[in-house]
């Protein structure tokens, strides 16, 4: 895929004639988490890259076979920890699949407007980071200065910043305070301008487009065969989000919102927005439109969550209570993906007729992105590795669980 | 200084000449640090108001102004690592080579008009030479840790820092053409006066060739956006990784005090040095013609005047590193060889053509039709008729005055061209 990769021009070839063995070691700056990545590199070309995972393992799905369903929720929390609510969605969602039980109209609103705004908070992280890595420190601190606005909503609501244990099997913990859906909406409309600044020194930047552009290209159909999700396969130019095309259960919490899937289809984003002008050397599938599709995707979620806004105020009828905590599962399977902000999170859980299941599956997103990263790191410059890296958007504490 | 000495306390001449190199060198040791820590509080003020942030509001009132000193003592007690593979001698010393160059540099950068510690002939030659020499401290550093992240730190910063020398070489020959001197002090009284004596609106290729020079010197500086033998997400810290305590305060010292001689430089030989927009000295009457004391008040408002240039550009190179991502090192060499040095070799060309067929500044040409034109022909032919040496304070006196405006007006030169021999 990258063997007609220009050769940069000039770049300090030493007299050295034999390959270095560099380790990216799981102490580093710039891999996303306990990553260690041993490259052989030829001078500053990369000839071969492999990942090594596992300094963050932590037995996550062995220890859901001693913990009942609602007491598992808290380590769900701390496999994707940037975006804890989409991960507490996920497994509460599986379980009611489990358990066929369905939420109200309202509670389902109100897990709309928390799973999107986490959808932003962990968007946040990965643009704030991707400059990070790329040099432009920032748009880091200004990524982080909204997120921090988005964990102040989230400790009104549940109490916690990064580990919610919010979004429970059965319902939510606790109805939001007071004024919290005005505070909500308060956010959402100073936040607008914070992205056109994100645009002007990331997105439309020269530097950072001449590092991006054409870097770690990733072609449908690879990223398909990889089992790519998310923004890393919709940048790739395939339309696919499971928000809209996966299981009932899922898809009917976004019945009767106006959103577009984003996905340069045919080379062409969606138009309902003013978006920013896509550079002539960025090509579909490369670490530019994968920043973009993030960027754009915080767009259509702060249009899901006004809508969320409007709708969970204009419904009827209480929030669920969640299920008891020593509630019996049947002895069936379920296996449910959702869409998180890193790709498509999947939780199977086997019951055996106990409160206990008898196996838990995590499928997370980042560990396809992780095993990609050999195809797509081919060729490339030392320099390139963090920016592949960066616009994976990977988390360690999903792929090593 | 020891003409003072020898004057005032008749002592010997060897000893006056020691203790006035010794004060000079004290001197400008202490702007060298000055700079560095200043360099440091800006940095992180700067850095912080871009962030949206306070930066350091504790130590030393609500400002912090005493940051830097309890960095700098904290780092001195800190522990002398020095890694098991490291090539201990080479280890040791790579620091000072660095500093004592950049320190060097600070030897040939006029402060004043007659204020620089050593008043060389070929002193923008010098200055560059000198500068050149902190290659050595980085690479050692780098080989000497023992450690491939350094390595690869040093060797990117080798072919950044060299790639860029030429560049910025040729951004100073193209001041030296249109001045007709490397001596710093006369570049520097050149531009007396107002605003427009300015090598940077002395015509539109001197104009361009700032610019150049403004990326090349952060290019040659190792700040963002080229900043990748540092660059603290891919190799730590480059070829400082290994380096702790006060061995790292070295070299944090020598870029800082670096990117103010370039600053200082490029002020110099752009935006007029000491002289500011107007020429309040002048206007005061703080000159020298009046006395002695009022034109050394002259001379400190000079300095005063380089030393805020100075800072402005260093405050420039703050604002981009934070606001800039970085740019690869193929990317880096690029900029360099297909864009900088091109641009700069046609301005070079395009001033050289400029300084020989028209008279003065453009500001001059197009506005003053009777002032006395500046040109390098009308400068190089009396020097070359003298044999080459401006070290006369009357020669200089009176090239300074020909420059001021007052003078201009009643300038006895008629000026329609550079064919004016008949009346020198």
């Amino acid at each position: 895929m990258q063997a007609e990769r220009v050769q940069p021009d000039t770049v300090e070839f030493d007299v050295r004639t034999d390959e270095m063995l560099i380790n990216m070691g799981p102490q580093h700056p710039s891999t996303h988490g306990v990553l260690r990545v041993v490259l052989r590199t030829d001078g500053e070309v990369v000839s071969s890259v492999v990942p090594h995972i596992g300094y963050l393992h932590r037995s996550a799905e062995k220890i859901a076979e001693k913990l009942t369903v609602r007491q598992y929720l808290p380590f769900t929390d701390r496999l994707d920890y940037l975006s804890g609510m989409n991960m507490n969605l996920g497994w509460a969602l599986t379980v009611e699949k489990l358990l066929g039980h369905r939420v109200s109209g309202k509670t389902r609103h109100l897990r709309v407007i928390i799973a999107e705004l986490n959808r932003i908070a962990s968007h946040l992280v990965a643009a704030g980071c991707m400059g990070l890595d790329l040099g432009s420190f920032t748009p880091y601190m200004w990524t982080f200065r909204e997120r921090e606005k988005i964990l102040n909503l989230f400790e009104e609501i549940c109490g916690a910043r990064l580990t919610f244990s919010y979004l429970l099997p059965g319902g939510v913990k606790e109805g939001p305070p007071e004024g919290w859906l005005g505070r909500c909406e308060a956010f959402l409309d100073q936040f607008e301008p914070v992205i056109d600044d994100l645009h002007a020194l990331l997105t439309n930047n020269a530097v950072f487009i001449k590092r991006s552009a054409s870097v770690g290209t990733l072609p449908p159909e690879t990223a398909i065969n990889y089992g790519c999700t998310g923004p890393v396969l919709r940048a790739s130019g395939v339309d696919w989000d499971i928000r809209r095309d996966g299981e009932p259960i899922y898809t009917e919490m976004y019945d009767g919102y106006t959103w577009r899937v984003i996905a340069p289809v045919g080379g062409r984003y969606p138009d309902d927005h003013p978006y920013p002008p896509i550079p002539r050397e960025a090509a579909v599938g490369d670490s530019w439109h994968r920043f973009f599709v993030r960027m754009l995707e915080v767009v259509q979620s702060m249009g899901l969550i006004r809508q969320a806004i409007e709708k969970y105020a204009a419904a009827e009828g209480e929030l669920d209570k969640p299920i008891e905590i020593r509630k019996k599962l049947p002895a069936a399977g379920a296996y449910l993906e959702t869409e998180a902000p890193k790709g498509q999170m999947g939780f199977m859980i086997i019951g055996d007729g106990s409160a206990i299941p008898w196996r838990a599956r995590i499928r997370s997103s980042s560990f396809c992105h992780v095993s990609v990263l050999p195809e797509l790191c081919r060729g490339v410059l030392i320099a390139d590795m963090p920016t592949i890296i960066a616009s994976m958007d990977i988390v360690l504490g999903e792929i090593d669980r | 200084m020891a003409e003072l000495l020898i004057k005032h306390l008749s002592s010997p001449e060897w000893l006056a000449y020691t203790i006035a190199a010794l004060v000079h060198c004290g001197l400008l040791l202490a702007i060298a640090l000055c700079s560095a820590a200043v360099g440091e509080w800006l940095e992180r003020k700067v850095s912080a108001r871009i962030q949206d942030r306070l930066g350091i509001v504790r130590v030393g009132g609500r400002f912090g102004w005493l940051q830097p000193v309890a960095d700098g003592i904290k780092l001195l007690c800190k522990e002398d690592i020095v890694p098991k593979a490291a090539d201990r001698p080479l280890f040791k010393i790579a620091p000072y080579i660095n500093f004592c160059a950049v320190y060097c540099a600070y030897l040939a950068l006029p402060f004043a008009d007659g204020w620089v510690a050593l008043d060389l002939n070929a002193g923008a030659f010098f200055l560059l030479a000198v500068l050149g020499l902190e290659i050595f401290g980085v690479v050692l550093g780098g080989y000497s840790s023992g450690s491939k992240w350094s390595l690869y730190g040093a060797m990117r910063e080798a072919a950044q820092v060299v790639s860029y020398e030429i560049p910025l070489g040729l951004c100073v020959v193209l001041i030296v053409v249109v001045s007709g001197t490397m001596n710093l002090v006369e570049i520097g009284n050149q531009q007396a006066g107002w605003f427009f004596n300015w090598y940077l609106f002395h015509d539109p290729f001197t104009f361009v060739a700032f610019f150049v020079y403004v990326a090349c010197a952060v290019a040659s500086t190792n700040r963002a956006p080229f900043d990748l033998p540092e660059a603290e997400s891919e190799l730590v810290a480059g070829f400082m990784t290994e380096y702790s305590g006060f061995r790292w305060v070295f070299y944090f010292m020598s870029e800082y005090a670096a990117i103010f001689v370039v600053s200082g430089l490029g002020a110099l030989l752009f935006l007029g040095g000491w002289n500011g927009p107007i020429p309040i000295a002048w206007l005061l009457g703080l000159t020298a013609d009046n006395h002695e004391f009022l034109g050394w008040l002259g001379n400190l408002l000079g300095m005063c005047n380089f030393i805020v240039k100075a800072f402005l550009g260093m405050t420039f190179m703050v604002w981009l590193r934070w606001t800039l991502p970085r740019l690869r090192v193929d990317q880096v060499i690029t900029t360099c060889l297909k864009y900088c040095v091109p641009i700069v070799s046609a301005m070079l060309v395009g001033a050289m053509l400029w300084s020989f067929f028209l008279p003065g500044g453009v500001i001059a040409a197009l506005t003053k039709p009777d002032s006395f034109p500046c040109s390098a022909w009308e400068r190089t032919v009396p020097t070359l008729c003298v044999g080459g040496e401006r070290d006369s304070g009357a020669a200089r006196k009176e090239a300074r005055m020909q420059s001021l405006p007052a003078v201009r007006s009643h300038a006895e030169h008629g000026n329609e061209g550079y064919f004016q021999e008949e009346n020198r």
